[in-house]
């Protein structure tokens, strides 16, 4: 087994030819237990993701992993992660963009670079409540559609939940779930009078999702 | 019959005539439907956690539930007659769970395996329901983390014990309609104004339906 140090390290060469090619977009790296790090501004994430699959010196074909990080220090910013791996030249890159947890959370969808970004950017706006600009389909997909109790996963979430017990319980109960999804995913023929307008409309008209 | 009584002198003396009585059984019918009922329980396993992999093992040739009846798990809730909540139930579940239960035909029974399905257990958080006899009637509770097959077991016995004890004159088929109008109404809103300060060790509130 490798020693391999927590804080150094040999550095992915991605991250020096990306910031030689995103200047304005690339601000800085580190090693973490052998893993390189690249910060980047969030407006740049797609031309960032993009580059990273096409370019031939990178090839990053293989996205593992889509999420955030809400440290509990109320200073540090709210991270937005994304792994990115390069199958042929063996290469790992966390990418992360640091948001202003008071400000908009609004990042570029990537859904158009990877297909399998639709439900980890679903996820991610369900836990932390950042927005996709430009996702297809951007709905909750853990906590049912309904739920109002806000992001779970944020620090200002308390963890039982805002409601009641018993409030929490009356509000999921009351969700059909034969009428929260789309067709792809369950059949919805019995349920489809209880569909919102909108998504009886997308089904009418055979289209997964708006603008597609 | 085979059983005849004879006056005496000293009183009554039956004398029973084995052969003649081949063929027979008197029983009361009551005795007759619950034995048939407590011994074929066909499971309906609703497994969402690691007490599914214990109710798994309870099934399997070690354990054998067919002892009990019960080896014909029934993976549709219609041809089901006792529900085993076997794990953790989310929020999400809690209209899947009583869809289920409503699906399965008179007479039902439930059996909350494990500590998470009976409480929340260590769950108590904004996710898992905190027991599921907030949705659905529970009537055996099986505790453990997970329990093992032996205590599910001893959960399916008392449950047996239970069906024994039923009279088929209870109403307790009957679907409880809940009616607004009684005298005896009280709003959820009061009821948790009421349970509020005492509750039980998670603040569940017991207004819920």
């Amino acid at each position: 087994m490798r020693d391999i140090p927590h804080r150094g390290g040999p550095v992915n060469p991605s991250a020096a030819t990306l910031a030689a090619r995103f200047p304005q977009g690339v601000l800085r790296h580190d090693v973490t237990w052998g893993d390189t790090t690249v910060y980047i501004r969030a407006e740049s994430a797609r031309a960032i993701i993009t580059w990273l699959r096409d370019d031939a010196g990178e090839r990053y074909d293989y996205l593992v992993d889509v999420t955030a990080v809400e440290h509990r220090d109320a200073l540090r910013p709210l991270e937005m992660v994304w792994h990115l791996r390069s199958l042929p030249y063996r290469r790992f890159l966390r990418l992360k963009a640091e948001l202003d947890p008071a400000g908009p959370l609004v990042v570029p969808s990537i859904t158009a670079v990877y297909g399998s970004a639709d439900w980890l950017e679903r996820e991610v706006f369900d836990m932390f409540g950042i927005r996709f600009e430009g996702h297809p389909d951007l709905r909750r997909i853990l906590m049912w559609e309904s739920y109002a109790e806000g992001h779970p996963l944020r620090k200002d979430f308390p963890l039982r939940g805002r409601f009641s017990r018993a409030e929490q319980l009356s509000q999921s109960l009351a969700a059909n779930p034969e009428a929260r999804y789309s067709m792809e995913e369950l059949s919805v023929a019995d349920a489809f009078h209880e569909l919102p307008e909108e998504m009886k409309r997308r089904i009418l008209a055979d289209r997964r999702t708006e603008g597609a | 019959m085979g059983l005849s009584v004879q006056p005496t002198r000293g009183g009554n003396v039956t004398t029973i005539d084995p052969p003649s009585q081949e063929g027979w059984v008197t029983t009361r019918l009551e005795f007759l439907v619950n034995w048939a009922r407590a011994n074929s329980l066909w499971p309906m396993p609703f497994g969402t956690a690691c007490c599914a992999i214990e109710f798994m093992a309870t099934a399997a040739s070690r354990f054998d539930l067919a002892r009990f009846g019960m080896e014909r798990m029934s993976f549709s809730p219609r041809q089901a007659d006792v529900l085993i909540c076997a794990g953790r139930v989310p929020f999400k579940l809690a209209p899947v769970i009583r869809r289920i239960y409503q699906q399965m035909p008179q007479p039902k029974w439930v059996i909350s395996m494990g500590a998470c399905a009976s409480t929340g257990g260590m769950f108590d958080n904004y996710a898992v329901v905190q027991g599921i006899d907030t949705i659905i009637p529970v009537d055996v509770y099986v505790p453990g983390c997970p329990p093992r097959p032996e205590a599910l077991m001893h959960g399916i016995m008392m449950l047996q014990k239970k069906v024994m004890a039923e009279r088929s004159t209870s109403k307790q088929y009957e679907e409880i309609t809940i009616d607004p109008t009684s005298k005896l109404y009280i709003p959820p809103s009061r009821i948790d104004e009421l349970a509020e300060p005492f509750g039980n060790s998670i603040h569940q509130t017991r207004s819920a339906p």
